[in-house]
């Protein structure tokens, strides 16, 4: 166990019923590294979001978060997580801070303890001045910061990103990105950062490309462009998704 | 605002360094626990509708119903009680159950909606023991509907309809806590099953008017016999029937250990149910694709 990654993914495969949505997928990501985990809709991205969380049990494979299996000590493996899901998941009608130590007590840290971490937390987001806040009133880019801070209360070591720019403007989406690139670089976290945008991939990235339930690359963008032939990693993308062999069966998952 | 770098609250270990399992501490189970109630009443006070709407219910039925029916309905003398009631009176228990169903049904639509929001996700992935934080849940939502309860009682009490004694008012409390944890499992049994929250008026239908109509609530069950020996089969394993029965003992300071036999069975099932469908290696989350 000594010098786990922070995350490893190990064959893992999963279906739905007859629809195979992960086939056979394994990577790991260091600690204190960035990656993109790069998919269409539909290539298995939430699936695997779902196990590595916990949310259900893998049909075959195992996830293990800095050696604690997800399935056998979850407890272990979920304390050293920071989740940030797509959907908007904060309590609309309660304060930014009321969310924030919801969420500590769920990771049985006090109301005092909490709203010291709370603080520093928000102090880090950049968004102290809006504590006391409703939820509500908050701008879409300052519901993600928020839900950012809120994965990071804990202090996990490993942050876990679903399509976090999904549905913000430009800008605000070039600030998130921006923000948690910082916390690699400043804080050592771990991130695996999900997306289908290609525009926030940087050629000195870690990307693995999920299609159709399987692993299609894994490696620096440079070398995924290099290795493709092309000038971009789009190009690269489009290559390799159009190499898959297609399956009839495959249909839009979310 | 201040974008100045803030320490990192937690020590991370340096690279290499072996991560060491540690369990939570019983008062970091208490924190978790409090966490949940706390939120579940903060939204409570937030929704000042689902309240009033909580208390309007039954008293329609108590003032209305009740009091358009008295004359129409007789009810003999049956245990618990001694003398010829009211119909108001009998019908009370009901009602005090009624509360708790619909409040059940409502956490059940909640969390329906909660996980189609993704709310639950944020809940599920706590790193306590998930039993546990469903248990929290369930035990919240008993909390709001005694509450609620005690709130209808009061009103009623104005209504001239009372225990026997004030000592009803505290011996109907474990009864309360019986069936609210019952109904809240079943709400929480039904809100896996329910794959959409448009699925919800089905519930309404299918769970919510056959469980009530169906039981004691109303009348007393020696009058749906008459009616005919299926239905009152129906009526006589109807878990919401023994709910009801429960609490019209305990408030008379009773206790009907039918009752209390078949709401512990009824709740132990509900709740075995609702974990299973919540638990991670054999849910019924994972067929719906997250």
């Amino acid at each position: 166990m000594t010098d786990a990654p922070a995350l490893s993914v190990t064959k893992l495969s999963h279906a739905y019923g007859a629809r195979k949505a992960l086939d056979d997928v394994s990577f790991s990501l260091e600690r204190g590294s960035f990656a993109v985990l790069l998919g269409l809709n539909g290539a298995g991205k939430s699936t695997l979001f779902s196990l590595v969380t916990g949310l259900y049990s893998a049909g075959f494979g195992r996830v293990d978060i800095f050696g604690f299996d997800v399935a056998k000590q979850p407890g272990e493996a979920l304390r050293r997580l920071g989740v940030v899901f797509q959907a908007r998941t904060l309590d609309l009608e309660l304060s930014v801070t009321q969310n924030l130590l919801y969420h500590a007590a769920l990771h049985g840290i006090g109301p005092l303890e909490g709203k010291r971490l709370a603080r520093e937390s928000l102090e880090r987001a950049g968004l102290a001045d809006r504590a006391s806040d409703k939820a509500r009133d908050l701008s879409g880019g300052q519901m993600r910061r928020v839900e950012i801070a809120r994965a990071l209360l804990h202090a996990p070591k490993l942050l876990l990103l679903d399509e976090p720019t999904v549905g913000l403007d430009i800008k605000a989406r070039a600030d998130i990105l921006a923000h948690v690139r910082e916390l690699v670089r400043r804080e050592g976290l771990a991130v695996l950062w999900t997306t289908h945008l290609i525009d926030e991939i940087e050629p000195g990235d870690r990307v693995i490309v999920l299609h159709r339930g399987k692993m299609l690359a894994n490696g620096t963008a440079a070398e995924i462009v290099r290795a493709q032939g092309v000038a971009t990693i789009g190009e690269a993308f489009e290559g390799l998704t159009a190499e898959a062999i297609p399956s009839p069966r495959a249909r839009g998952e979310g | 605002m201040t974008t100045a770098p803030a320490p990192h609250p937690g020590p991370l270990p340096a690279s290499g360094e072996r991560e060491q399992a540690r369990a939570f501490t019983s008062a970091q189970y208490a924190i978790c626990l409090g966490g949940i109630v706390w939120r579940e009443a903060l939204r409570f006070l937030h929704q000042r509708e689902r309240f009033v709407s909580a208390l309007v219910r039954p008293l329609v039925w108590l003032f209305i119903f009740a009091a358009g029916f008295r004359s129409v309905l007789g009810v003999s003398i049956i245990p618990p009680y001694d003398t010829y009631v009211l119909y108001e009176v009998y019908i009370t228990p009901g009602l005090m159950a009624m509360i708790q169903l619909f409040n059940g049904m409502q956490s059940s639509l909640s969390m329906v909606y909660d996980r189609e929001m993704g709310n639950m996700r944020t809940l599920l992935v706590s790193p306590f023991p998930r039993w546990f934080l469903l248990g929290s849940k369930l035990f919240a939502g008993v909390a709001v509907s005694v509450l609620q309860v005690y709130a209808y009682l009061i009103v009623a009490y104005f209504w001239d309809i009372e225990p026997p004694t004030k000592w009803g008012y505290l011996t109907v409390l474990p009864a309360l806590a019986l069936s609210g944890l019952m109904l809240g499992a079943l709400g929480m049994l039904l809100s896996s099953l329910i794959k959409q929250l448009e699925n919800f008026a089905g519930v309404m239908n299918f769970v919510i008017f056959p469980m009530f109509f169906a039981s004691s609530a109303l009348y007393p069950l020696w009058r749906v016999k008459e009616s005919g020996p299926w239905l009152y089969y129906f009526c006589a394993l109807n878990p919401f029937t023994h709910a009801v029965e429960l609490i019209r003992f305990a408030f008379y300071e009773h206790i009907s250990w039918e009752s209390l036999a078949a709401v512990v069975i009824y709740a132990s099932l509900f709740l075995i149910a609702a974990l299973r469908a919540y638990d991670p290696a054999k849910g019924l989350l994972t067929r719906k694709g997250g």
